[in-house]
């Protein structure tokens, strides 16, 4: 067999950083964060790579939507084995706002222009926690969809997929063409950002192109209203005797 | 044999350096307790051994180093899983 397998892969803010809310309470600062690539969507690469190595797979294509920096991302997925690279190109205004409907339009329109069989994400991006991309794209193609995976066997024409769910596991079969996306068992990505793993990935070829190219509308259609930082935890009191321990809690109403 | 240990059979200096500069500092850039801390104690194992000159010595300290970076990728790959873990799944 010999797959043809595409994988997103997106660019959000470091799982490491202290994110902070903009003064405006419209959105998180971003400009000068360490960014990399979502851990889910390692997740993902690490997966096809691993059907590539088994010679399930053929060729990876890994695809981000964004801003140029996008192009690190890109180079990440080369550096851990992915053959080439699709960039979507969008900035500003259309990328504060562009959305999982937006982002599966063009996953699903590169999947039938590149003879994709297989599409294997992240579940969710650990930055706008959507958990959506993967079941629109499934919906656009009108093809099965295996979510939260944690272990994928190919049969034949078919996957075997393992799935978490509430509670336990449970287990499908999917026929290809397929989307699957990865949960966090679902392997472990490989380390592979050494400079001379880098220096290899700069030779493999990244394409460049506009969503308008796959005649795909990123107009928002979404507004944020308002962003906030989670309730900060208060602080707690200490006190010298049961005398004052009872007097506070009578204060606070409790007993 | 790995790559370096190719290159300490033909180059016994370009190996270590490559070791030092282009794996270990390029990896404690993300050591959790910070780059610097990382740096300077990598820099004092080295120039602890700087006066070593038998070559099968320095071929068994670069193995030494070769096991400190495979336990810093571990060390980084664990710390990731932990804090999605942590922030996903623990209920």
């Amino acid at each position: 067999m010999a797959l043809r397998v595409l994988v997103g892969v997106k660019r959000v803010i470091d799982y490491a950083v202290k994110i902070r809310v903009k003064p405006d309470n419209m959105g998180v600062v971003t400009e000068g964060v360490k960014h990399s690539m979502n851990p889910f969507d390692e997740i993902a690469v690490e997966e096809a790579m691993r059907l590539k190595e088994k010679k399930i797979v053929k060729e990876i294509i890994a695809v981000s939507c964004g801003p140029k920096q996008n192009q690190e991302t890109i180079r990440t997925a080369l550096a851990m084995g992915a053959d080439r690279g699709i960039h979507v190109e969008i900035g500003g205004k259309e990328y504060e706002n562009l959305g999982p409907l937006h982002v599966s339009k063009i996953f699903a329109k590169l999947a039938e222009k590149e003879d994709i069989n297989l599409i294997i994400l992240g579940k969710q991006a650990i930055d706008g926690d959507n958990n959506q991309t993967g079941q629109m794209t499934a919906a656009l193609l009108d093809w099965p969809q295996a979510t939260f995976a944690s272990e994928v066997t190919v049969e034949d024409n078919s996957l075997k997929v393992v799935r978490e769910i509430d509670g336990g596991l449970e287990t499908i079969h999917v026929k290809l063409p397929a989307v699957v996306t990865a949960d966090l068992r679902l392997n472990e990505p490989r380390y592979a950002t050494l400079p001379s793993i880098m220096q290899k990935a700069k030779k493999k070829k990244i394409d460049k192109m506009t969503p308008s190219d796959l005649g795909v509308d990123v107009t928002p259609t979404v507004e944020t209203v308002r962003v906030e930082d989670p309730p900060v935890r208060e602080a707690g009191q200490k006190v010298e005797t049961v005398e004052d321990m009872v007097a506070k809690l009578k204060e606070a109403g409790v007993v | 044999m790995t790559q370096l240990q190719q290159l300490a059979s033909t180059n016994l200096r370009y190996a270590v350096k490559t070791l030092y500069k282009n794996q270990l500092i390029f990896l404690g850039r993300e050591y959790p307790k910070g780059e610097k801390y990382f740096r300077d104690r990598c820099h004092h194992a080295f120039m602890k051994n700087k006066d070593e000159t038998d070559p099968e010595k320095i071929k068994e300290l670069i193995g030494r180093g070769e096991y400190v970076l495979k336990e810093l990728e571990a060390l980084y790959m664990l710390r990731k899983y932990r804090a999605l873990k942590k922030r996903y799944y623990d209920q």
